[in-house]
């Protein structure tokens, strides 16, 4: 009777919610804006772009090796299984095959990636959701895999260790031995989570029955990944497209029934003690070998191999020849140690001091007017000229060459068949798919990156839309979205 | 809520992909333009006026069954092609296991085509980005705006013609020089340092 008389004075209306670009529950910079009705989502509206650096024309800028750092930048959370999924797509274009060893070591790294990637999801999910206990516990694990990362390869974060045509190098005896260790110990760590939230009843309430999505529907969706699969479709790469060893290791598919948050939960903690798995596995198996394709039109091969023969750049300074020296300024703009200096049109002069001996001038120059002289540093400018004017032996003009043929590899990329190709992998958060378009050149004409985020923030007004405000950071959180990916 | 293990098995695509560009042939011989093939994926070159019925052609016949809508975007063939632009489609069945590329072309002078949005719902944000980086528009898109750049930034960056570095100094993003204005008149209340 109140209520009834209540609602005749008080007219109800929708309301708007903006929601991020800043808010601790976005995951990064994703903006909202809920149309909310009391305590209902009647509509969102994603903005998303706040990270938009090009990385797709970027990519079309530059040869097939240099794209490779600008990988780890787009999922930064996962950066080895980018990388991975760059390399099978560029191995893949360019035809060629890679060791069996590096392959295993692929493997391995690409699952470590995945338990990572899982432990972070868990973790900001959880925390999201209102246990931070759990957030402790993953990150404690998370760390564990950042330092095994860093023994093959020296970076935690944004690693670039998987290259085209195999791995940066072969993996110590150690870390085999330590990663050992962990997965040894890791599934008990997983019970510990699972202790915590498993059957907790503030997680199961906020997670059973939240942003349900029919398999078909999330077929539809473009939904890929453990999203897809808590719905119960069974599509995962590795085994429909195996790249890489995941044909020779054995290993199952966890696949939810309804669809919800907590079904993708639970597909993800499966996932990670499946991954285990895998690593055991490929640890038992590890072949010995080479881990660098023998490709050297399309590869980058180990230093010994590139430049035979390297020079000694402790005793030696570079030297500018003021007749050759036309004064163009590229030197100039090249130096990292901004140690060149002199005016437009007229020779340059190099500040031994400043100098770094990189070689970076030596190879830009067009003119021929950098010179190589023995001898050591603090040298004064007369005493160079003298030297530069001497004959310069030979093993320093063929390290000389092998320097600039490098480089120029680098730089121009090899010759590559025309054609286009669309491959995909299994990354921990979908599908990620690189899409080239070859015209023959060393840089590609067309480089488009499938980011799995990207289609699952576009799912979130479907997730949301019917429950209430505190879903929308359950439902973020299921999706595991990294904006770095989502806006490339 | 019951999440059970499955054992997938490797097993090879379903329909050979130059199979499934016969059938397209067959039921659109009018509409096909070319098939091309790489490294064992086959494209197929269609015009754009019959796009929407081919591909739902794909996505419902029961043998075909081509549910999974990888990607979409365009490709921009500045002075390579006659026809400047292809929007490409990449699917897949994840019942059958197999793969195939449609390619349809769009002329520069009227970049439009219509939208598949009724066929994947996924299509929505493929297409909006399209559009925002090709200027390629989606008749019957539900909600056509830009998506990455901002929603009053001038050109598409992915186009051939379009600088790496982005527009001169002098005719840059309004909410940028904005930004630079902002931050000179804020400057006195920085703190020494």
């Amino acid at each position: 009777m109140i209520q009834k008389e209540a609602e005749k004075i008080f007219e109800t209306k929708e309301l708007n919610v903006n929601m991020g670009p800043q808010h601790p529950a976005t995951h990064g910079v994703l903006r909202l804006v809920l149309d909310i009705d009391g305590e209902t989502i009647v509509k969102v509206t994603p903005y998303v772009g706040y990270l938009h650096r090009g990385i797709e024309k970027l990519g079309e800028s530059l040869s097939y090796f240099q794209a490779l750092p600008l990988t780890d930048r787009m999922d930064y959370v996962s950066a080895m299984s980018n990388n991975i999924g760059y390399c099978v797509a560029v191995e893949k274009l360019f035809g060629i095959e890679v060791p069996e060893r590096a392959k295993f070591i692929r493997t391995i790294v690409g699952e470590m990636s995945r338990i990572a990637n899982h432990l972070l999801w868990l973790a900001t999910h959880a925390l999201d959701i209102g246990a931070m206990t759990v957030f402790l516990y993953c990150f404690r694990e998370r760390e564990w895999i950042l330092d095994l990362y860093e023994m093959i390869c020296g970076a935690r974060l944004t690693v670039t260790y998987p290259r085209i045509g195999g791995v940066r190098n072969d993996v110590p005896q150690e870390f085999l031995e330590s990663l050992w260790k962990f997965t040894d110990e890791f599934p008990s760590r997983i019970l510990e989570y699972e202790t915590l939230i498993d059957q907790n009843r503030i997680w199961l309430q906020r997670t059973v029955g939240i942003g349900v999505i029919s398999a078909e529907e999330a077929v539809s969706w473009g939904m890929t990944g453990p999203t897809l699969r808590g719905s119960g479709v069974p599509y995962d790469i590795r085994k429909h497209m195996p790249y890489d060893a995941y044909d020779k290791v054995e290993f199952e598919v966890p696949i939810g029934t309804t669809g919800d948050t907590y079904d993708r939960y639970r597909c993800r903690m499966l996932e990670m003690r499946q991954s285990n798995n895998i690593i055991r596995q490929c640890i038992e198996k590890l072949p010995p070998g080479p881990v660098m394709a023998d490709e050297p039109k399309f590869t980058l091969q180990p230093k010994d191999k590139m430049m035979p023969i390297t020079h000694p750049t402790k005793e030696m300074a570079y030297f500018i020849e003021e007749k050759a020296c036309k004064g163009c300024g590229m030197c100039l703009r090249a130096c990292p140690a901004k140690a060149i200096f002199g005016e437009k049109k007229k020779p340059h002069k190099i500040d031994q001091a400043l100098c770094l001996q990189c070689a970076t001038c030596f190879v830009t120059c067009k003119f021929k007017a950098m010179k190589i002289v023995p001898g050591g540093k603090g040298l004064s400018d007369e005493k160079l000229a003298e030297l530069a004017a001497a004959p310069v032996p030979e093993e320093i003009t063929k390290a000389a060459e092998h320097l600039v043929k490098q480089f120029e590899f680098i730089k121009k990329g090899p010759k590559v068949p025309e054609g286009e190709l669309y491959v995909a992998t299994e990354v921990p958060k979908g599908e990620l798919g690189f899409y080239f378009v070859s015209d023959g050149s060393g840089k590609p004409y067309r480089m488009r990156l499938r980011a799995p985020s990207f289609i699952h923030a576009g799912c979130l007004p479907r997730l949301c839309v019917g429950h209430l405000v505190a879903d929308v950071i359950a439902a973020i959180g299921t999706i595991d979205i990294v904006l770095g990916e989502c806006d490339r | 809520m019951a999440v059970t293990e499955v054992r997938i098995s490797i097993h090879p695509a379903g329909l050979n992909p130059k199979d499934i560009a016969e059938k397209i042939k067959e039921q659109f011989p009018d509409q096909v333009i070319d098939v091309a093939e790489f490294r064992d994926q086959v494209s197929v070159i269609a015009k754009r006026d019959q796009i929407v019925p081919l591909l739902k052609y794909l996505h419902d016949d029961p043998i075909l069954s081509m549910d999974h809508l990888q990607d979409l975007t365009a490709v921009d063939y500045l002075k390579k092609k006659d026809v400047r632009f292809e929007v490409v489609y990449n699917l897949y069945s994840t019942k059958y296991r197999h793969h195939i590329r449609i390619r349809a072309q769009v002329p520069e002078n009227d970049p439009k085509i219509n939208s598949v949005v009724p066929i994947w719902a996924g299509a929505n944000w493929h297409e909006r980005e399209c559009f925002d980086m090709f200027g390629i528009e989606f008749t019957g898109h539900p909600d056509l705006r830009r998506i990455l750049m901002p929603e009053d930034w001038e050109g598409y960056p992915l186009r051939k013609d379009y600088p790496l570095q982005g527009p001169a100094l002098e005719n840059d993003w309004p909410g940028f020089t904005e930004v630079l204005k902002r931050s000179k008149e804020l400057r006195e209340f920085e703190w020494e340092g």
